[in-house]
C-alpha cells in the first residue's frame, strides 16, 4: 500500500511534465489542425537556454525559488522567440498548401534543430544547473514527498490555471476560440488570424519551456535528442485526451504518467511503452476523438 | 561545361580518398564520438591517437608510418557497420581498432570478418562479440567476468546478503554482467531478492527503485551506463535507499559524478585500471596523455591506447600486411604489459588479465582492490 501511494505520487510528477508539454501540442492542432512535430525540440532548445544562461550568470550552484523563476523565464522567452520564428519561416509560407506539406515541414524542422542542436551543444549529455534543493517536505509511513514533486506540480498547476484564465477569460483567448472555430469567419469579424496563430505557438511554446526547466531539475540530464520520446509521450496523451481539447490533454498526460509508472513498478520497463501505447489504441477504438474530443467542444 | 565540371568537382574527392600513399599503413577506427556514449568512444579515441603519435614518432612500424582513419558511427548499430565498409572499401585499411559498444561491434565485425579484416575491438565486454570470427580480437576482459569480479568482491568484502538487479534490458552488455553477477552471487549462498529492468535512454526509475526499496535490499547491482546509472543514483538517494550501489566499467566517466553529484559517492564499480597504480606503464602513460590532452586518462583511453599498441606490435612482428598475418600474429599475443596490466589473447581471442574496484568519491576514483580471473 505505501509503495503503491509512493507509485501515484511519482505517476502525478511524471505525467504534470507531460501535460505541459501535451498543450503545446493540443492549442497548435486544435488552431491550425496541423501537428507540430517540431515542439518537443523547442523544448530541448529551452532546456539548453537555461542551461546556458545558468552557467553565463554564475547561478548553476545556486539553487533556490530565485533561481528557479529565473530559469523558468530564460526558458519560456527562448521558446517562446523560436515557436515565433518556426511559425513564421516554416509554417505560415505554407499556410494555404495541403496538410501534408505542412506536415512534413514539422517533421523536417524537428530533424534541423536535433542534428542542429547536436552540432551546437555537443552530443554528450549536458548536466543541468541545480535549480532547487532537494529535501522530504513530509513523510507518513514511509511515503515520501519531496521538494522536487510538489515543485512540478505547483508550478505545472499555475501554468494550466495561467493557460485557462488567457483562452476563457481574456479577449484574446477569445478571439483564438474564433479562429479555431472558424478562421475564414473570425477574420470577417476584425480579428488577424495570423497574428492570433503566432500567440499560439508563442504560449505553446512557452509552456514547453515551463517543462523544460522542470524536468532539468528533476532528472538532471540534458542532450540535444531529450526532447524525441517526451515529445512522442506527450503527443500521445494529448490524442488520448482528445487533441485540440486543453483539459483532454491534461488527464491525458496524467494518464500516460500514472500507466507507465505502475507498468514498470508491477510489470516490466520492457513492457511500458507497449502498454502507454496500447491503451492509445483502445481509447480510440472506443472513443475515436480520444476521451474529451468531442465536436461540441470547443477547440483552442 | 558547368555540369562537367560540377561532376568533377564531385567525383574528385573519391578518386581521392582511394589513393593510398606507399609510406604509410593505413589503420581504421570507428567508434561512438557522438551520442550518449560519446564521451567511452572520444575517450578510446584519445588514447588510440596517444598511441599511434607515440609509435611514428619512434619511427613507425616497418620503417612505415601509422596512418589512422577515425569515423564516428553516432552510437548506431547501421552507422558502426556502414563506418566499418567505408574504412575497408575505401580506406584500404589493414585492420580496424574500436568498438566500445558491444551492440556496435556486433554489427560491425561481422563485416570485418567476411572481408579478412583483422578487428581488435577496445572496450566491447559481450562474450559474443569475438564469437563472430577468427579475425576478431578484444583487449578488454569480457562480461561474465566483471559480473564475476563484482559478486566476489560484495561476498567477500562488502559481506552482502541480498542484493537486487537494476539491468538495462535494452543493452547487450548490462545483461552479460548481470547474468553473470546473478550467477556467481547465487553460486556463493546469496540471494537476489529483486530482478528489474529499464531501458537506456530512461529519466525516470522510481517506480522501479520503489519495488526494491520494498525488498530492502544489502546492495544494488546496476550495470548501466554513466548517464542512467547517474539519475540511478539520485533518485534511489531520494527515496531513501541507502544500500551501497555496485557497477561495471560503463560507470567510468567523469559525467557519472556530474550527472551522480553527492548521490554517487561511495558506491563502487569494476573497471580495467586505476589512474592510483603505481606501475611506472600507467605513471607514464597518464603524464603523457596529462600533457597531449590536458585531462585524466579515463579506463578507455587506456583501453584504446593499449589496442593500437598491440595492433602495431602484430603488424611488425607480421611477414607482410595481409589480413591473415597480421590476424596470426594478433592471436599470439600474450603477456603484452599494457596500461590496463599483463594482457593475453587467448584461443576465444578475447583477453585474460586481472580487474580493479574503484569506489567513487566525487571527482576522484579510489582503488579498493584488485580481483583475478
Amino acid at each position: 500500500m505505501q509503495d503503491f501511494v509512493q507509485h501515484l505520487i511519482n505517476g502525478i510528477s511524471l505525467g504534470s511534465i507531460y501535460a505541459l508539454i501535451a498543450l503545446g501540442y493540443t492549442m497548435v492542432y486544435g488552431i491550425l489542425k496541423m501537428i507540430n512535430f517540431a515542439h518537443s525540440d523547442v523544448y530541448m532548445v529551452g532546456a539548453f537556454a537555461a542551461y546556458y544562461v545558468a552557467r553565463w550568470m554564475g547561478i548553476d550552484a545556486q539553487p533556490g525559488i530565485g533561481t528557479l523563476i529565473l530559469l523558468l523565464v530564460v526558458s519560456m522567452v527562448f521558446c517562446s522567440i523560436l515557436g515565433l520564428l518556426i511559425e513564421r519561416l516554416a509554417y505560415r509560407p505554407l499556410r494555404n498548401a495541403p496538410k501534408l506539406n505542412i506536415l512534413i515541414t514539422a517533421i523536417g524542422v524537428s530533424l534541423l534543430l536535433e542534428y542542429g542542436g547536436q552540432v551546437v551543444f555537443g552530443a554528450d549529455p549536458k548536466v543541468f544547473p541545480d535549480v532547487m534543493k532537494d529535501f522530504v517536505i513530509f513523510s507518513v509511513g514511509g511515503i515520501e514527498l519531496r521538494s522536487f514533486d510538489v515543485t512540478v506540480l505547483i508550478v505545472s498547476i499555475l501554468a494550466m490555471l495561467g493557460l485557462q484564465f488567457l483562452i476563457y477569460k481574456t479577449k484574446l483567448g477569445k478571439a483564438m476560440r474564433a479562429v479555431s472555430a472558424n478562421p475564414g469567419v473570425a477574420s470577417l469579424m476584425g480579428i488577424n488570424p495570423d497574428r492570433i496563430i503566432a500567440f499560439t505557438f508563442v504560449v505553446g511554446s512557452a509552456l514547453a519551456g515551463v517543462g523544460s526547466v522542470l524536468v532539468g531539475m528533476k532528472y538532471p540530464k540534458i542532450d540535444p535528442l531529450m526532447g524525441m520520446m517526451i515529445g512522442l509521450k506527450a503527443f500521445v496523451a494529448a490524442v488520448l485526451g482528445g487533441i485540440g481539447n486543453v483539459g483532454g490533454a491534461v488527464v491525458g498526460a496524467l494518464i500516460m504518467g500514472l500507466s507507465e509508472e505502475l507498468v514498470v513498478a508491477y510489470l516490466s520497463s520492457t513492457y511500458r511503452d507497449a502498454l502507454a501505447f496500447g491503451i492509445l489504441i483502445v481509447i480510440l477504438i472506443f472513443k475515436p476523438a480520444g476521451i474529451f474530443g468531442k465536436y461540441s467542444v470547443e477547440k483552442v | 561545361m558547368k555540369r562537367l565540371l560540377l561532376s568533377l568537382v564531385l567525383v574528385l574527392p573519391l578518386l581521392a580518398g582511394c589513393t593510398k600513399k606507399d609510406n604509410e599503413i593505413a589503420i581504421g577506427e570507428y567508434d561512438s564520438m557522438t551520442g550518449s556514449e560519446a564521451t567511452f568512444g572520444l575517450s578510446s579515441n584519445k588514447g588510440v591517437r596517444l598511441a599511434i603519435d607515440e609509435i611514428n614518432a619512434a619511427g613507425g612500424v616497418k620503417g612505415k608510418k601509422l596512418a589512422l582513419t577515425a569515423m564516428d558511427d553516432q552510437g548506431k548499430n547501421e552507422e558502426a557497420a556502414a563506418a566499418v565498409t567505408r574504412l575497408i572499401t575505401q580506406n584500404k585499411v589493414v585492420a580496424i581498432l574500436g568498438g566500445v559498444a558491444s551492440g556496435r561491434s556486433k554489427a560491425a565485425a561481422p563485416i570485418a570478418q567476411s572481408k579478412g579484416v583483422p578487428f581488435l575491438s577496445t572496450g566491447s565486454t559481450n562474450p559474443d562479440v569475438t564469437k563472430i570470427g577468427n579475425f576478431v580480437f578484444r583487449v578488454c576482459f569480457i562480461d561474465p567476468f566483471q559480473g564475476f569480479v563484482m559478486a566476489k568482491f560484495a561476498n567477500e568484502n562488502l559481506k552482502l546478503k541480498k542484493v537486487a538487479i537494476l539491468r538495462d534490458v535494452k543493452n547487450d552488455y548490462s545483461v552479460g554482467l548481470a547474468d553473470a553477477f546473478v550467477q556467481e552471487f547465487k553460486k556463493r549462498g546469496g540471494e537476489i531478492v529483486d530482478d528489474l529492468s529499464y531501458q537506456s535512454g530512461d529519466i525516470d526509475f522510481k517506480a522501479q527503485l520503489t519495488q526494491i526499496r520494498s525488498k530492502n535490499p544489502d546492495g544494488i547491482y546496476i550495470p548501466g551506463y554513466y548517464t542512467e546509472v547517474g539519475l540511478i543514483a539520485q533518485q534511489a538517494r531520494q527515496l531513501g535507499i541507502k544500500a551501497p550501489l555496485m557497477g561495471g566499467d560503463g560507470w567510468d566517466s567523469d559525467k557519472l559524478s556530474e550527472i551522480g553529484k553527492d548521490a554517487i559517492n561511495g558506491n563502487y564499480y569494476s573497471n580495467h585500471y586505476t589512474t592510483e597504480s603505481t606501475d611506472p606503464a600507467v605513471t607514464e602513460f597518464i603524464k603523457k596523455f596529462k600533457a597531449k590532452y590536458n585531462e585524466t586518462p579515463d579506463a578507455l583511453a587506456a583501453l584504446g591506447y593499449d589496442a593500437a599498441k598491440i595492433l602495431a606490435a602484430a603488424i611488425e612482428r607480421a611477414h607482410d600486411l595481409s589480413g591473415n598475418a597480421i590476424r596470426d600474429e594478433l592471436a599470439k599475443t600474450k603477456d603484452f604489459a599494457g596500461v590496463t596490466g599483463k594482457i593475453t589473447l587467448n584461443e576465444n581471442r578475447d583477453a585474460v588479465k586481472s580487474a580493479v574496484i574503484i569506489q567513487v568519491d566525487g571527482k576522484n576514483r579510489k582503488y579498493v582492490t584488485t580481483i583475478s580471473p
